[in-house]
């Protein structure tokens, strides 16, 4: 049976804020809409096919992006994932996009034999092999669909920019907050162990605070300085870098509080670990890190961050018990 | 760069390679390659800038000639660690859609 041609409510201001929500892992998590096939505008049988994920957000951007054209867009079932990321784990793959072309009768709707994807889309769909299969020949687009309008205008044919993947500070930055509440649950922990530890001694609220902040300046070196400052910061290695920075912060902290060379000892240990290990997940929300990369670091860095980490620890506790 | 200066990452580990026999110099790894890592001349591929591989495996899966093989996968630590705990495949958590990870 042919699937009917589905239509969409324009998308309204809380769909933006639920969608910036969603990317920050906040609100309802999968953002989705119903895959089938899509008319924009009023398509004839000569509009072009653009093919998306069934995230909302990929969704409303080829719309925002296209206003004002005549076109169809094919959305697969990606399980409410972006377009790159279903990708990588071949929802977004050859196999959905061959049924759908078949279950939306493509083949009947449109004279030309055509299909538009994100470039990104690459890593999960094999173009010759749908063209084998669908006989629908895959051309892709350029990577941010706000280049769509210009592709489209130049007969299909991208500008090597508009080929390459970026990582601009405003990304990086839309990313950090992100990194740094995740951060703040394994922060969340500590803040009650040592709640516990320093209030169960007869210690002051104040004890308290005097012991978390320089762990939070870490966790905030590692989640948000790194990825602002990416570029800037020494080192290609992001543990490297998270170290480094966590270094600066260790040496701030023992210039500003100075309390005997244990304290400091252990403040220079642990605090640049933190920031490492922080750093390093951010390898996650880059655009550029490849597997076998991160791989050389784990193995390279991995036993170092979690001993110094854990020395750092122990000379912070002994100094707690001694005092 | 398209990146940038200072947006590379380690040299020499990408698990890139050519079969320069195979390839007929179509140029499809050339208009998918999002880090520029290719170049054709005299109809053939050429592998310009190894250390810009990210092994998002675009280039290989879409070689009509499979001259091209990489070891694809993300290059993000959560999911590598999770792997090793695991003992599954390397997967960033971004099956839950949080915008963060190899996806944003
Ligand atoms: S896609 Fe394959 S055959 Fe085509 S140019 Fe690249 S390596 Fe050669
Ligand atoms: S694996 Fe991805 S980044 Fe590496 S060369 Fe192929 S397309 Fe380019």
């Amino acid at each position: 049976m042919i699937e009917p041609v589905l239509t969409a409510p324009p998308p309204t201001g809380w769909d933006a804020l639920r969608g910036v929500l969603s990317r920050w892992g906040l609100g309802r998590n999968r953002y989705r809409v119903k895959p089938g096939l899509y008319g924009l505008g009023s398509p004839g049988p000569d509009a072009p096919v653009l093919v998306t994920a069934n995230y909302k957000l990929s969704f409303d951007a080829v719309r925002r992006a296209m206003a004002g054209r005549d076109l169809w867009l094919l959305v697969l079932d990606t399980v409410g994932i972006n377009v790159w990321c279903a990708a990588g784990k071949g929802t977004f793959g050859t196999d959905e996009l061959v049924i759908r072309v078949r279950s939306v009768g493509l083949g009947d709707k449109v004279r030309h034999r055509v299909l538009i994807l994100p470039q990104l889309g690459a890593v999960g769909v094999a173009g010759f092999e749908v063209a084998k299969r669908t006989g629908f020949k895959v051309v892709y687009g350029p990577v941010r669909v706000e280049a769509l309008p210009a592709f489209l205008d130049r007969g299909m044919k991208a500008l090597p920019e508009m080929r390459r993947v970026a990582f601009p500070l405003s990304e990086r930055l839309m990313l950090a907050p992100l990194e740094f509440l995740q951060a703040l649950r394994y922060f969340a922990v500590f803040l009650g162990l040592a709640a516990v530890w320093t209030l169960g001694r007869g210690g002051s609220a104040s004890d308290l605070a005097s012991a978390a902040w320089p762990l939070l300046g870490s966790v905030v070196a590692g989640t948000v300085v790194v990825p602002g400052l990416l570029p800037w910061v020494p080192f290609r290695s992001f543990a490297l870098k998270g170290w480094l920075v966590g270094l600066a912060w260790a040496g701030f902290v023992c210039w500003a509080k100075p309390a005997g060379l244990r304290m400091a000892g252990g403040q220079l240990l642990l605090l640049p670990a933190v920031s490492a290990f922080l750093a390093l997940n951010f390898t996650g929300a880059s655009t550029f890190t490849s597997q076998n990369g991160v791989n050389r670091e784990i193995g390279l860095f991995a036993r170092p961050m979690a001993a110094s980490a854990l020395a750092g620890a122990v000379l912070l506790i002994l100094h707690g018990v001694r005092r | 760069m398209s990146l940038g200066p200072g947006l590379r990452y380690l040299p020499a580990v990408a698990s890139l390679k050519l079969d320069i026999e195979a390839c007929t110099g179509c140029g499809t790894c050339v208009e998918v390659c999002p880090h520029a890592v290719f170049d054709i001349s005299d109809r053939k591929a050429s592998i310009k800038d190894l250390d810009a591989c990210m092994e998002c495996g675009a280039c290989s899966r879409n070689c009509p000639a499979r001259a091209l093989a990489v070891s694809a996968g993300v290059g993000c630590a959560q999911a590598i660690f999770n792997s090793m705990l695991t003992g599954g495949p390397p997967d960033c958590g971004c099956g839950s859609d949080q915008g963060s990870s190899c996806c944003s």
